[in-house]
Formats: C-alpha cells, sequence, structure tokens
C-alpha cells in the first residue's frame, strides 16, 4: 500500500508516492536521486546519512519517509547558495577535512547544526558534537579545524591560517 | 619540500557530487541481496527458494548449483588458493553467501532474501588456530584431493642455527606471547558493484568498488574466459571510492554472483553489501599469534631476534601479498635496529572463520613485524631496567649505514633513526615527561611513555621479486599534454581518498612545468588507464608516481628537442628551467613549454613523430623504506583502568614530500587507525563460531573523542633509488602507532610487574591485569 507524502528538499517540493517502510534515505538518494547523502551503516552508527530536517541534524537511515512528510529537509545538495560554498565546505576544502569524502556530506551537515546552536564551540564540543559521524580516512583533526574556520568565518571573524602546522 | 596545494578533488566530494558505486542507476537494473550462513559450518541439506520466487518483484533465486552448471562456483583466490562463489554442499563460516536473491528494487530482493528457506546440518566448527593443527581436528578443506590436515603453508626466513647460538650464549633473553587480533578496515563506504553484461555485444561494464581495477579485470576474465567473456570484452570501472585500506583489493563473491546473474539474465544487476555483511564477510586483516624472542647484552646491544608465527586465514588463503610472500613483509619484523642475526618461521592454518588476511591500512603484514619488534625490544628494556629511548639510540643502524642489508635479505634504501626520534623527543619534551612519570610514581599514579621507531617497508615492488597471480607489480602512467599546453594524465592505481588527483599532478608539474590545475588526473578505468596493480600497500607514490616522473622526463626531451629546432640551436646548448627551455647564456631566447608543445601539433621538426604524448611502465629497482618515531604518553585511571591518550608526537621520514598537507592528513588519518587497534577493535567469535560484534554498535570504530590530537613532523631522507626521491606514506602511522601506544600503557603498568598486553588494550584488560598483580 503505497502512501503519498510532501516534502520539501533543499527549498523545492516534491510529492511522491512511496512504501510506508521506505526509509527517508532511500528517499532521498533513490526517489529524488540526492546522492550526496550516503549510507555507511544499517545500525544508526556512522552518520554517513545526516541531513538537516527542519533544521536539526538527523540520520536519515533512522527514519521512514512517511515520517519526514510536510517537513523541510537540506541535504548536501542544498548548503551551496548562489554559487557560494556553504563556509563548512569552504572550511572543509581548505583545511583538507576530507579524503575519500563519503563521510563528508554527513559531517557538514551534522556540522551545521552544531555551529547553529553554538557558534564559537571549543575543540571538545566539536569532538562530541561530532561524535555520531565516523570518519575512517581523517582521525578527524582537520575535520575540527574546518569547523572550527567555519565557525569564525561565520561569525565574521578572521579565520586561522589553513597551513599544516607541523612540530 | 613540496607545495600543499589544496585538493583538486574536493570540489565535487564538498558538494554532494562524488560519483561512488551505489550512486549508480542503470535502466533495468536489478537489484541482489544475499542470503548468509546462520552457522559457521554446516552441511546445506536443502534450498528452497519457492516462497521466495513468489515475493513481488523478486526474478530470480541463484545457489550454487546453479553456478555449478557455468562452472562458476569456485573461485581462484589472489593466493592461488580457491574460495567457493556459491557452496553446493557445505558453509565454512558464518555469514557465507548461500545464495543471492535478484529483483527489481533493493526492498524486494530483501524481502526475498528474508523468504529463502535453508536447511543445515550444523557441524561443530574449529575456531582456535591452535587446535585447528591438532591431529584429531576435522580437515576442513576435504574439497582438496589428498588433504590430510589444515596446514595451509610454512615459510623462514633467516639463520635458524646461527639464531639458535647467538641465544644460547646471550646474557639476557626476553620471550613474549603477542597476539595481532583480527580486525576489519571498515571502510565508510562498504564494497559493492554493478555488473552490466551486454548481451548484443558479449560485452560486460563492472563498476565496482575495486583498488585494483586492470588486475580486476584480468581475474574475471581468468574465471569467466571459459563462458565467452575475454579480456577485452570486460571494462572495469572504479567509481570514487569511500576508502579501501586493503579491503577493496580482494574479489568478493558478491560480485562474482553479480556478473554471472548480469549474465544469465541479461541485465545490470547492482549489489551492494549492508554494514553487517561488510563486517561479518569480507576479509579481515592480521589475526597472527606471534612468540616474539630477543637476545641481547646486560648493557643493551640488541644480538638476535626470534619470531614464530601461527597464522589463522580462516576458511582459505585469501590474503593479498605478492605470490611469493605468504607473510607479506613480515620479515622487516628486524626493524630499525643494527645487528646481524634473526630467524622468522611462520605456518598458517584454516579454520571456520571468513577468509581474508589483507592489509588495514598496511603493506602487507607489516604491522604485525613492526608490533612484535617494537614491543620486544621494549620488553628488552624493561628487563635490563635501560630507558627505551636510549637503548633505541644505541641500536639503530646509523645514517651513514645505508644501504643497509638486513639480517633477513632486505636492503633498506635510507634513513636517519636517530635525527628522527630526537626530534619527536625534543617535541614532546622527554626528559621532562620521565621527571613528571617519576614524581606520579612515588604517589601511585600511572602514567605512561611508549616509543615506536620503526621502519617500513613499501612501494612493491621490483619485478624479479613482487607479481600478484603472476602480474609484476610494476605501475604506469600516461601523459597526454593537448595543443594547448593543458594535459590529461591516466594511471593504473586508483586512488580511494588519498588525493591522487592533486599529487600525481604537482609531481607532473614539477617535472614539466606545466601548471598543477591545467594537468586532469584520471584513475579507474581499463578501457583508458594504462595497466597497472593499483593502489594499496603504499604503493601509489613509490611506482605510478615516479612513472609520472619518469614519463613527464620523456616529454622533457622531447621537447627539448622541439625547442632546439624552434630556437634553430643545438640541443646541449639549452637549458630547463621549470616551465621553459632557454638558450645557454642567452636567457631572452626562449620557449616555454606551452609554446613547444603547440609546435608539437602545429610545426614540429620533419621526421619526428606528431603530438606530445608518452606512457611509462615503472618497475621499481628496490623498495622504499619510510621510518617513523612516535612517542605516545598515557594517563591511566588506577581505579577504572580507563587510558587516557594525552598526547601523541608522530615524526615520520617518507622520503621527499610532494604535498605536505596532503601527507600530513595521511598521517593524520593513519593513527587513528593505529589508535583503533591498540585501543578499540577486534573481531570476536565465540566456540560456536559466531561473531560476537559483528556490527558497528558493537565493533568498536574511533570517532573524534576517541581518536587524540595528533601532533606530526617530518624529517626527510629521500630514497635514492626513486626518481623524486619519495618512499610513500598512507601506511606508516598505522604501522608505527599501535606499539607506540601499547608501549605506553605497558610502561605506565610496569612498577607492578606487567610485561606485555595483547592489544587492544582496553580498560577492562588493564584493571584486571591491575588486579591480577594485586595493584588494586
Ligand atoms: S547510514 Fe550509518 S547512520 Fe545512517
Ligand atoms: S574522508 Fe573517508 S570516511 Fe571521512
Amino acid at each position: 500500500m503505497l502512501k503519498q507524502i510532501t516534502v520539501t528538499v533543499n527549498g523545492a517540493q516534491h510529492t511522491a508516492e512511496v512504501e510506508p517502510r521506505l526509509l527517508l534515505v532511500h528517499l532521498i538518494r533513490e526517489v529524488l536521486n540526492l546522492t550526496g547523502t550516503h549510507i555507511g551503516c544499517d545500525t544508526s552508527s556512522c552518520g554517513a546519512c545526516t541531513i538537516l530536517l527542519d533544521g536539526k541534524s538527523v540520520k536519515s537511515c533512522t527514519m521512514l519517509a512517511v515520517q519526514a512528510n510536510g517537513k523541510s529537509i537540506t541535504t548536501i545538495e542544498g548548503m551551496i547558495q548562489d554559487g557560494q560554498l556553504h563556509p563548512l565546505q569552504e572550511g572543509f576544502k581548505e583545511n583538507h577535512a576530507l579524503h575519500c569524502g563519503f563521510c563528508t556530506p554527513g559531517m557538514i551537515m551534522r556540522a551545521s547544526e552544531l555551529l547553529a546552536n553554538n557558534p564559537n564551540p571549543t575543540e571538545e564540543e566539536i569532538r562530541w558534537g561530532i561524535s555520531g559521524n565516523l570518519c575512517r580516512c581523517t582521525g578527524y583533526n582537520n575535520i575540527v579545524k574546518a569547523i572550527e574556520y567555519a565557525g569564525a568565518k561565520m561569525r565574521g571573524e578572521e579565520t586561522a591560517s589553513t597551513e599544516p602546522q607541523f612540530v | 619540500m613540496g607545495h600543499s596545494m589544496k585538493r583538486k578533488e574536493d570540489a565535487r566530494f564538498i558538494q554532494g557530487k562524488g560519483h561512488y558505486v551505489d550512486d549508480i542507476k542503470l535502466p533495468g537494473m536489478l537489484y541482489m541481496d544475499i542470503v548468509r550462513s546462520p552457522y559457521a559450518y554446516a552441511k546445506i541439506k536443502n534450498i528452497d527458494s519457492e516462497a521466495a520466487l513468489k515475493v513481488p518483484g523478486v526474478v530470480a533465486v541463484v545457489t550454487g548449483r546453479d553456478l555449478e552448471k557455468y562452472n562458476l562456483h569456485w573461485m581462484p583466490t589472489l593466493m592461488s588458493d580457491t574460495q567457493m562463489v556459491l557452496p553446493t554442499d557445505t558453509v565454512m563460516y558464518q555469514a557465507q553467501e548461500v545464495a543471492a536473491v535478484i529483483a527489481t528494487s533493493r526492498y524486494a530482493a530483501r524481502d526475498g532474501r528474508e523468504a529463502v528457506k535453508v536447511e543445515y546440518e550444523p557441524m561443530k566448527p574449529v575456531m582456535d588456530p591452535y587446535k585447528s593443527l591438532s591431529p584429531d581436528a576435522p580437515v576442513l578443506r576435504s574439497d582438496k584431493p589428498g588433504k590430510k590436515d589444515n596446514h595451509i603453508w610454512h615459510w623462514e626466513v633467516g639463520d635458524k642455527d646461527k639464531t639458535a647460538q647467538v641465544f644460547a650464549n646471550a646474557d639476557v633473553v626476553v620471550k613474549e606471547q603477542m597476539y595481532i587480533p583480527r580486525i576489519h578496515v571498515a571502510s565508510i563506504e562498504t564494497c559493492g558493484c554493478v555488473a552490466d553484461y551486454d548481451k548484443v555485444n558479449n560485452h560486460l561494464t563492472m563498476y565496482m568498488t575495486t583498488q585494483a581495477p586492470h588486475a580486476i579485470r584480468t581475474v574475471i576474465a581468468l574465471v569467466a574466459g571459459h563462458v565467452g567473456l575475454t579480456e577485452e570484452k570486460i571494462r572495469v570501472i572504479s567509481p570514487d571510492i569511500g576508502g579501501g585500506f586493503g579491503g577493496k583489493v580482494p574479489v568478493y563473491p558478491g560480485y562474482v554472483i553479480a556478473i554471472a546473474v548480469s549474465f544469465l539474465v541479461g541485465a545490470p544487476v547492482k549489489w551492494i553489501e549492508d554494514r553487517s555483511e561488510n563486517l561479518q564477510a569480507d576479509s579481515f586483516a592480521r589475526d597472527y599469534h606471534i612468540t616474539a624472542e630477543l637476545a641481547g647484552t646486560k648493557e643493551g646491544k640488541i644480538l638476535a631476534t626470534r619470531f614464530k608465527v601461527l597464522a589463522d586465514h580462516g576458511y582459505t588463503d585469501a590474503a593479498a601479498n605478492p605470490s611469493k610472500f605468504p607473510t607479506g613483509m613480515f620479515s622487516i619484523a628486524t626493524g630499525s635496529y643494527d645487528y646481524g642475526t634473526a630467524y622468522m618461521e611462520a605456518d598458517a592454518v584454516y579454520t571456520n572463520k571468513p577468509p581474508g588476511g589483507v592489509a588495514y591500512r598496511c603493506s602487507f603484514r607489516v604491522t604485525e613485524a613492526v608490533h612484535a619488534i617494537e614491543r620486544i625490544t621494549d620488553r628488552f628494556a624493561l628487563e635490563i631496567g635501560k630507558d627505551p629511548a636510549e637503548l633505541r639510540m644505541e641500536n639503530f643502524i646509523k645514517k651513514e649505514d645505508f644501504p643497509w642489508k638486513s639480517p633477513t635479505g632486505w636492503t633498506y634504501d635510507s634513513g636517519d633513526y636517530v635525527a628522527g626520534l630526537q626530534k619527536a623527543m625534543d617535541a614532546i619534551d622527554y626528559h621532562g615527561l620521565r621527571k613528571e612519570q617519576a614524581e606520579k610514581r612515588a604517589k601511585g599514579e600511572l602514567m605512561g611513555i611508549g616509543i615506536s621507531t620503526f621502519t617500513e617497508i613499501v612501494g612493491a615492488g621490483p619485478s624479479k621479486d613482487f607479481d600478484i597471480l603472476g602480474i609484476k607489480m610494476f605501475d604506469s602512467a600516461e601523459i597526454r599534454v593537448h595543443p594547448t599546453g593543458k594535459a590529461i594524465a591516466r594511471f593504473g592505481t586508483k586512488s580511494q581518498g588519498q588525493g591522487h588527483e592533486t599529487t600525481y599532478a604537482q609531481i607532473i608539474a614539477e617535472e614539466l612545468g606545466i601548471p598543477a590545475e591545467h594537468i586532469q588526473v584520471e584513475e579507474g578505468d581499463t578501457d583508458t588507464a594504462p595497466y597497472g596493480l593499483g593502489t594499496y600497500a603504499s604503493r601509489s607514490t613509490p611506482t605510478a608516481g615516479a612513472a609520472a616522473a619518469m614519463a613527464a622526463r620523456k616529454l622533457r626531451d622531447k621537447a627539448r628537442k622541439i625547442a632546439a629546432y624552434l630556437l634553430e640551436v643545438s640541443e646541449a646548448d639549452l637549458e630547463w628551467e621549470p616551465g621553459k627551455f632557454s638558450v645557454k647564456g642567452a636567457p631572452e631566447k626562449s620557449k616555454t613549454i606551452q609554446e613547444i608543445v603547440f609546435a608539437a601539433y602545429t610545426n614540429h621538426p620533419q621526421g619526428m613523430e606528431a603530438g606530445f604524448e608518452a606512457t611509462h611502465y615503472y618497475d621499481p629497482p628496490n623498495l622504499t623504506f619510510p621510518s617513523g618515531a612516535y612517542i605516545c604518553v598515557v594517563d591511566i585511571d588506577k581505579e577504572t583502568g580507563g587510558i587516557h591518550v594525552r598526547r601523541f608526537v608522530a615524526i615520520d621520514d617518507c622520503g621527499h614530500i610532494i604535498n605536505p598537507m596532503i601527507v600530513q592528513g595521511q598521517v593524520h588519518g593513519g593513527l587513528t587507525q593505529g589508535i583503533a587497534p591498540a585501543m578499540y577493535e577486534e573481531l570476536i567469535y565465540d566456540e560456536a563460531g559466531n561473531i560476537l560484534n559483528g556490527t558497528l554498535m558493537d565493533y568498536l570504530v574511533p570517532t573524534a573523542v576517541e581518536s587524540p590530537r595528533w601532533e606530526t613532523g617530518h624529517v626527510v631522507t629521500p630514497s635514492p633509488h626513486h626518481p623524486i626521491g619519495a618512499k610513500g606514506v598512507g601506511e606508516s602511522p598505522t604501522v608505527g602507532a599501535p606499539p607506540a601506544i601499547a608501549n605506553a600503557i605497558v610502561d605506565a603498568l610496569s612498577p607492578y610487574g606487567i610485561t606485555h598486553l595483547d592489544i587492544p588494550i582496553t580498560p577492562f584488560k588493564v584493571w584486571k591485569a591491575l588486579k591480577d598483580k594485586g595493584a588494586i
């Protein structure tokens, strides 16, 4: 039995007939073809599927599409505005905060809510704040740096050097 | 030192425009799901597909019996062992593939999977590799005619008798039994493929998560050539890969089944494993039981080492080592130290665990070797009461002794171990820490400092010794420069996040003077890229990176000829500086590389081939030997066993550095994959063969909280035999970090008589060790 839902994704409204059991991540990836949102696990552990749902970061593998009915979703594809990268996108690139890029969309979406709630987080707060998102490649140092960079930029402050620091 | 150019590939990844295998959608594409065995060892009595076939959307259920008709039910492993694609009568490990369900959607395939009924007759599995060798153990590989036990191979290197003699006469002998546990790479993207067989043209396009697309094409041709899929009919495309670390080198049954099904039904078939399948069935890493011994003098001179390994390979030897090296590069286990005598032996056995023996961000078993030597060296220091830094300093191979011949037959290219350790000690204030530690010890507090000064062995490898399934381990680069002076370069390797699109462009830019921004790098399509063995074992920069430099140099030679022609001088009168040739003594008379390239298409000398392209297949003369000096400081809570990594300094020597930012990023990531097995990760099985932590809920991949803030630096001793002096770096930190952490923890606990703990060292292990020693 299919159910009709309407969701706003990155500002555009979509109506779809979906199976009640369809996961939100599959709606996004396979029905709406927004493949920037990734799947890295089957236990809500990795955060690769993180999106914003009415401004809150959620793991879209952990929700049904029907639960998103009437809600507004932002995915990584919606972060670029008027051709301008979001400060987090810029921060990730400038600080080499990604290797394979598979965790990156989820990390960025999670970090965007983190910064919305806490515009000037400490390193410790950032680390705990992204602890629901796994990255297997980068060792997290530069992800922390990227989020600090974006925070500074969003606060209108000078951003720190993005050159690698060595002992 | 190179330039920290920002990565070219990032633009697509930060915008969600990466193109990974699960993003591929083809018209008419079917989805495959796999029925897996709940038992570690069982006879299959019956597979009933009837209910599954009635599930809406299910088009087929494929079993081993179906594949048997086409002789596709078995496949070779990279180590020339054999592996079932789908079983016809016996399952050999939990989560083994039993049948495949093909359907029109992902969900229907899963429904079908749930509806397949398999009747098993469980048998008692062999889970302990030592018991597997006992005479009364059942012979697991009864499919092999004449096989009478579970032993796979024996390997040894070094001088057994001389080593025994040194041990017999030594003042001090230390010995520890170590287990390097079974772990899993757990790249955040799992494995998968889309097999697209086109019946009309008898052509297969295989999109798959592979680190070695060319080798895979050859393997597919070897497996499926007999049904008409010969190598020119196969195109393997490795799209963006979400992390590999060695886990995407092997050919998994799922890939082969997808190809077989696409071939039989004539439609594209997608198979994407889920995380639990990935952890439970895909190749594991490590699983070495090591008896490590060291003989030395009371003063602290290392005289000899002896290592005995028992390798648990699971159901088949599906390791990914060069053919002649069943234990990979384990024989690097004499480490960074100058002594003349060593002996190593290893035996491999079958058990009822999943097959594998791949890397985990490590060059062919180097991590196991480094753990053994670095732990036993610390054990020796503890035994004679000598500072482990001082002991290492005194035993290091000296900078002037390179190239250095190791007692197990390697020729180390270059290094400066003293400088590395000194730099690490200065950065972390080693002596200050030792003072602090003494004060803390006096108060009964637990603080530990651990060192690891390791030598890696990467860049496989020279064709005289290195091959996989007979294919030599060269790698390749092809550069085409377009008339307007912009280039495309293609390689036999395949990035999984290492940043090849940037690094290779930088190498070519440095050699040819074309800006890196104007060099497009492409990998992963066997129809367009030159043949190569792929990316793993830190081999890309040592092999394909070298090939890039060599191909660029061929082009520079051609450019010189064209410049001489254009400037009407002899070649010898020309001088090269990056980007142009000018006439010696008359620098105003010059031609830029762009002008020269344009001439190669518009005005080339008569008798010369037009165009501006070069290909190079680089066969390295030797391996490269990156090294590192790592120091870790831990604080331990005596009451709970909780371990806090306070600081970690990593000084790496990967030779000439092309992009310091990328190198540092690799080191950060590798360090987190070093702390992972040191403190968190292990695949655990019970006696009945069940995996106890086969999901990401309980297999503990470190988050940003567990991962310390890494401090990194380097010393640089260029590789003398590599065209640009680079050595490779992706894996050094994963190799070097675990013993630094283990040594730090044992150092903290050593006042209570604790001399060794196996990794992963968890709070519980620490607490228990302290309890057992009566310390709490
Ligand atoms: S896919 Fe892993 S948390 Fe959603
Ligand atoms: S960049 Fe590969 S998982 Fe984070």
